[in-house]
């Protein structure tokens, strides 16, 4: 074998690895992407101190869904279906939960935003889906969600609906939770 | 093209070893060409197999012959063994064959790791095959693989089918370092990159999307690996993932992949073409930049095959004009097909009339492949017969009667014999009709709302169904035709000639027939 097809097999080589681990660096790129233009309803936790208050909001219809994943068999349901809200106001939520099994269980909630549009104007100060919800055997609880729409958004959208799948994650590892903060 | 060949007698210039040892440690590229070419016939017949059994069960509503875990791990493997173990391998052993010869080289650049690439196959499909004998079934969440069916929902043997799409991925890319590395640096003296047979052109294009996406693959079915194995969540939504990552990533693995098994058609069709045309290639160099153009559009196109997950108006919209974008550079081949034909002397010996049959089929299936483009229309026909039609169009009558049309063009070169002409047509025309009689029905079920991947359907599709199954073992038994006329051809037959084909040209056709065991010790030279 001569020298240039030596080089020809190292760049080769090195492009192998390096589509490998390319395909590693989509999954944090794939969230930056989501993060970055609001799609696929992930929800950034809104920045410390700034203000989306404002008197000229509008009314905006809430609607809450919740979802169990399968085998997850706490009760979840929102207090309210539908919530009848100002943009630039803070406004309160609750979700009812009860851990109806004889076993302490460990959740974690999911949200999602549709239409998806509506995702980088709704900003959440407090969520239960940051964290996770630690609930003795048959414990119930209100989980809070206080957010706010910022004014600015755009006419079109007059109903948001506010989505939430609970996970049985018990048996997860805890130092592996950790590295996630609630999306 | 024209070369001189220069006699030669080397002390080294000595046959192939004796006994199973020749094969299994061969670094000859023939050699390794036929075994990859033998090795893909078997995964057709065994994927095929599979296939009469998804039809069999089809042939009437209602659950008949098998149970529905077994029809959906049928169909899974069926998918899995046509893609990775028939199609992929038997382009890489037509490369093995043909690129050293078409480029004046005396063997692959890498003769030793060409040994290992092919020697991992079997293992490769050892394992996955093993799987259906396993506890818990073989795997059953379709080719695609989707998570969380593949991760959370999945059979025991899903850490099997991980370990051999690990190790056929190995495969390829071995296989496509070495096409790369043989064509960049041991072309003969005077043959330019522009002057290169168009067969060569479409293996280096193939060989580079290889490179770029099998380990892309790779990645995704180790990230699966490690949310069953090892507790992440790269795919679930629990600990902060998300499913349809995975589906972005299988997909920027698999458009690529779907042109990886198209482009060496290209290249094939194209030589066939213009033997029997007795013209030259209309378009040469257009041929080799739509080749070119396809393959990088096949980089961001990948979101069409799951608009239905939710996206954006803007991002269905960019992944439907770039879709179409791509009928360009491939409506320009079909063109340069046609041109090539038009007022050539043509004889319709039996590869060209797969070749022919190839233009006109794989343009249906490109033209369904446009409307499945089309976002609005993409929302009824999703997950529908429409979707299997227009794959089983591009693949069968594109790719495997593209490999049948190689196979009795250049068998002549590799065996020394000509096949039979008369079961050749044969074979061509029960393949035409059955694949027709199978898959043509299949667009009108599904345009009428028959979902793909189900083992039952509604009554109203029963009698396509009934045609459908019809055709698909007409199609089936006609391979066992195919078989017999190789290995006839394998044994005897009319002696063919050095050039075969009286329109044929390249280096190739300069060597005796049957190709001697070392071709070109010493490089031609081309003019």
């Amino acid at each position: 074998m001569n020298n240039s097809a030596k080089r020809t097999l190292k760049y080769l080589s090195l492009a192998v690895f390096g589509m490998f681990f390319f395909s590693f660096a989509l999954v944090p790129l794939y969230d930056v992407f989501c993060e970055v233009t609001g799609l696929n309803g992930k929800i950034s936790q809104s920045e410390e101190g700034a203000s989306y208050e404002s008197n000229t909001g509008r009314d905006l219809t809430i609607q809450f869904v919740s979802h169990n994943a399968e085998q997850m068999p706490w009760v979840f349901k929102p207090s309210e279906k539908i919530m009848k809200v100002k943009t630039g106001k803070y406004s309160n939520a609750t979700f009812f939960v009860k851990n109806n099994t004889d076993k302490p269980m460990t959740a974690r909630a999911v949200p999602s935003v549709a239409p998806s549009n509506a995702n980088e104007y709704l900003k959440k100060l407090e969520c239960f889906c940051f964290e996770e919800q630690f609930l003795a055997p048959g414990e119930e609880a209100l989980l809070p969600v206080r957010f706010i729409f910022d004014s600015n958004m755009p006419e079109s959208i007059n109903n948001v609906a506010l989505s939430y799948t609970i996970f049985d994650i018990t048996n997860y590892n805890d130092m592996e939770m950790a590295n996630h903060d609630g999306r | 093209m024209s070369s001189v060949i220069e006699s030669h007698h080397d002390d080294h210039h000595h046959g192939p070893a004796k006994g199973l040892m020749r094969w299994l440690l061969t670094t000859n590229h023939k050699d390794i060409g036929t075994l990859y070419l033998w090795f893909s016939f078997a995964m057709f017949l065994i994927g095929g197999a599979m296939a009469m059994v998804i039809r069999a069960e089809l042939f009437q509503p209602g659950m008949q012959i098998v149970e529905p875990e077994f029809y959906n791990q049928m169909l899974t493997l069926h998918g899995l063994i046509m893609v990775f173990g028939a199609v992929m391998p038997a382009f890489v052993g037509l490369a093995n064959w043909l690129v050293p010869m078409m480029v004046g080289a005396p063997d692959m650049a890498l003769p030793r790791l060409n040994n290992l690439s092919f020697w991992l196959l079997p293992f490769a499909f050892g394992i996955l095959l093993s799987s259906l004998f396993m506890e818990g079934g073989a795997p059953n969440f379709g080719w695609t693989f989707y998570a969380p069916l593949s991760t959370t929902y999945a059979p025991p043997s899903v850490t099997f089918f991980i370990f051999s799409v690990h190790i056929m991925g190995a495969s390829s890319i071995m296989g496509s370092i070495n096409v790369i590395v043989t064509i960049m640096n041991m072309r003969a003296p005077g043959m330019d990159l522009m002057k290169m047979p168009l067969f060569v052109w479409s293996w280096l294009i193939t060989a580079y999307l290889l490179i770029a996406v099998m380990p892309v693959l790779a990645g995704a079915v180790t990230m699966m690996l490690m949310d069953i194995h090892f507790g992440t969540s790269f795919f679930n939504a629990a600990g902060g993932g998300d499913p349809v990552l995975f589906q972005h990533i299988f997909w920027f693995f698999g458009h690529p992949e779907v042109y990886i098994m198209i482009l060496p058609a290209f290249g094939i069709v194209s030589h066939i073409i213009e033997t029997f045309s007795r013209k030259q290639l209309f378009g040469y160099s257009s041929m080799v930049w739509a080749m070119l153009s396809i393959a990088i559009l096949s980089f961001v196109v990948w979101a069409h095959h799951m608009f239905t997950v939710g996206m954006p108006l803007a991002a269905e919209l960019f992944f439907m004009w770039a879709t179409m974008l791509i009928a360009v550079p491939t409506g320009v081949k079909v063109f340069n097909w046609v041109a090539t034909m038009f007022k050539g002397s043509i004889t319709y010996e039996t590869p060209m009339l797969f070749a022919i049959s190839f233009v006109v089929l794989f343009t249906i299936g490109g033209f369904s492949g446009l409307m499945l483009a089309i976002v609005p229309a993409d929302f009824q026909y999703h997950d529908t017969y429409f979707v299997v039609a227009h794959f089983h169009y591009v693949l069968v009558p594109g790719s495997i009667f593209s490999i049948m049309a190689a196979v009795y063009y250049w068998i002549p070169k590799w065996t020394g014999n000509m096949y039979d002409e008369r079961l050749g047509r044969l074979h061509f025309w029960l393949s035409f009709v059955g694949v027709n009689v199978t898959f043509f029905p299949q667009h009108w079920i599904g345009l009428a709302g028959m979902p793909r991947r189900y083992p039952d359907y509604a009554l109203q599709f029963a009698d396509w169904n009934m045609v459908s199954t019809a055709g698909a073992f007409l199609f089936g038994a006609s391979q066992i035709l195919f078989l017999f006329i190789v290995l006839k051809t394998v044994m005897g037959g009319k002696k063919a000639t050095r050039q075969v084909w009286e329109g044929a040209r390249g280096l190739e056709w300069l060597v005796e027939s049957p190709a001697p065991y070392h071709t070109f010790s010493t490089p031609p030279k081309v003019n």
